[in-house]
């Protein structure tokens, strides 16, 4: 009862600061998975084409990105690359994160691009369309619909993820927690207030997902 | 309007097609008939290059097509293809399939391709499904918004890859139909089918395919009552008189009714 209490009587109080912080959090996750779209899809493309060194290249970025750890590669960015340029906690973090993310959205990609019938490549190209025009006209707008579930499911793995941005010192929301606890030894209040943001964003954003994949669903009787 | 000479095509250690000689002239109908596996597909698909032949030539209009310096879109832009099972573009209404490649290819204005392409559905008699997407066809609907959207890019030779194949025999009667009116309008046209009775009446030579090889090629009624080769016979007499109530594999009873 106490820490019932306690907690709410924490979570109101910080409200301004928590929303503060999780506003960093949804900026730093959307400019992370924004980039990590767009490495997605080029890398993907890579490893589709018929050139052997651009499927090699896709495949060396997906093995590597995704057999370390994501605080290595944060790490690896902040403090490694401080040597030669120094990006700053925000990028730094955004960066790690779409770097990361991107090499799952290759896949998801790679995976939605292929799951188009090859009819519909060869319908395109018998009407005398470029390879290029067919990918973008014909082929990714249905692979993009299709891709929508999974690649949800990695924008939450990504929302949750940049809470590691912490350890390079961003005062989003994790960062914010582990201060408070600290400043209060509230450990329990404050990490559950933190879980509870992430949650109603995760939440929200389902719920979002679900609402397009209804209103792309309209051709598709 | 299409010289081929010798073609050769493998699939791996497989030889699909095993010197093919071929011409079409122009306003000429010309039908492929034979059993699944004789490379009937595979020749239409080397026509377009959307297979590769590893030998042979391929003439369109009185110029050899060489993949290595022809642009093979241009090629493809003037070849109307046709297949099986329809390949529409789903994400796309009607209107849209048969507007998409006329304003992304030949680059024509939005307004003026949207014309052509509502006649377009008028003339197989689709007007009124402009905006319908393709889901919301049927079979022979759909197969019908795919011969305009071919039609649209004003193909100087359609080819058909078994049109019919795919659709309930109920809705086989409205696509054969669009495609009759083509013949008469001079389109010239490689048709492949199973529909032997349209080949007969629609065709003005046919060639019966068997193990990659052009067997033999007549004018229907020649090809139909006095076939030459052994091999047609059989192919013919299977198809058009399947056994009593049980038809061969791959075989509809329409094949010989239609």
């Amino acid at each position: 009862m106490e820490f019932i209490t306690g907690l709410v009587h924490y979570f109101v109080q910080d409200i301004p600061i928590f929303l503060a912080a999780a506003w960093l959090t949804i900026r730093l996750t959307a400019a992370a998975l924004a980039i990590g779209v767009l490495i997605g899809l080029f890398f993907a493309l890579l490893k589709l084409s018929k050139n052997v060194f651009f499927n090699a290249l896709a495949q060396l970025y997906i093995t590597v990105i995704r057999g370390t750890p994501l605080i290595v590669q944060i790490f690896a960015i902040y403090f490694g690359m401080a040597r030669i340029y120094d990006f700053g906690v925000f990028w730094s973090a955004a960066i790690a994160l779409a770097v990361h993310n991107g090499a799952y959205i290759a896949e998801i990609f790679r995976a939605g691009i292929q799951s188009i019938d090859r009819g519909q490549m060869e319908a395109a190209r018998s009407l005398g369309m470029t390879y290029a025009l067919a990918m973008r006209r014909i082929i990714l707008p249905q692979a993009f619909k299709r891709v929508i579930p999974p690649l949800g499911n990695q924008f939450i793995i990504g929302l949750k993820d940049s809470s590691l941005a912490a350890f390079i010192t961003a005062p989003e929301l994790f960062q914010m927690a582990m201060r408070r606890a600290a400043a209060t030894y509230a450990d329990l209040e404050y990490y559950t207030i933190a879980g509870l943001y992430y949650l109603a964003m995760v939440i929200a954003f389902s719920f979002l997902v679900a609402r397009l994949e209804r209103r792309l669903d309209v051709d598709k009787a | 309007m299409i010289k081929i000479r010798g073609l050769h095509k493998y699939f791996g250690a497989q030889h699909v097609l095993r010197g093919i000689d071929l011409d079409v002239a122009k306003s000429e109908v010309v039908c492929v008939i034979g059993a699944s596996g004789s490379g009937k597909s595979t020749l239409l698909r080397c026509i377009n290059f959307l297979e590769r032949a590893q030998a042979g030539e391929i003439w369109i209009d009185g110029e050899r097509i060489d993949p290595k310096r022809h642009n093979l879109n241009k090629i493809r832009a003037e070849v109307g293809m046709v297949f099986q099972l329809f390949n529409l573009f789903p994400h796309k209404t009607a209107l849209g399939n048969v507007i998409e490649a006329p304003v992304m290819v030949k680059k024509m204005p939005r307004g003026e391709a949207e014309r052509e392409g509502l006649a377009l559905l008028e003339k197989v008699g689709l007007g009124d499904k402009a905006n319908s997407y393709p889901s919301q066809l049927s079979g022979g609907q759909q197969q019908r918004v795919a011969i305009a959207r071919a039609l649209a890019m004003r193909p100087k030779i359609m080819l058909f890859d078994e049109p019919t194949s795919a659709l309930d025999p109920e809705l086989v009667g409205e696509v054969l139909e669009v495609i009759r009116q083509l013949a008469n309008e001079g389109m010239t046209m490689l048709i492949v089918t199973h529909e032997m009775a349209f080949a007969r009446e629609v065709a003005h030579r046919v060639i019966y395919m068997d193990e990659g090889r052009i067997v033999e090629e007549a004018p229907p009624h020649e090809i139909f009552e006095n076939p030459r080769e052994e091999r047609t016979r059989t192919f013919l007499a299977r198809v058009l008189n399947p056994r009593k109530g049980v038809s061969a594999p791959g075989t509809k009873n329409r094949s010989a009714a239609g």
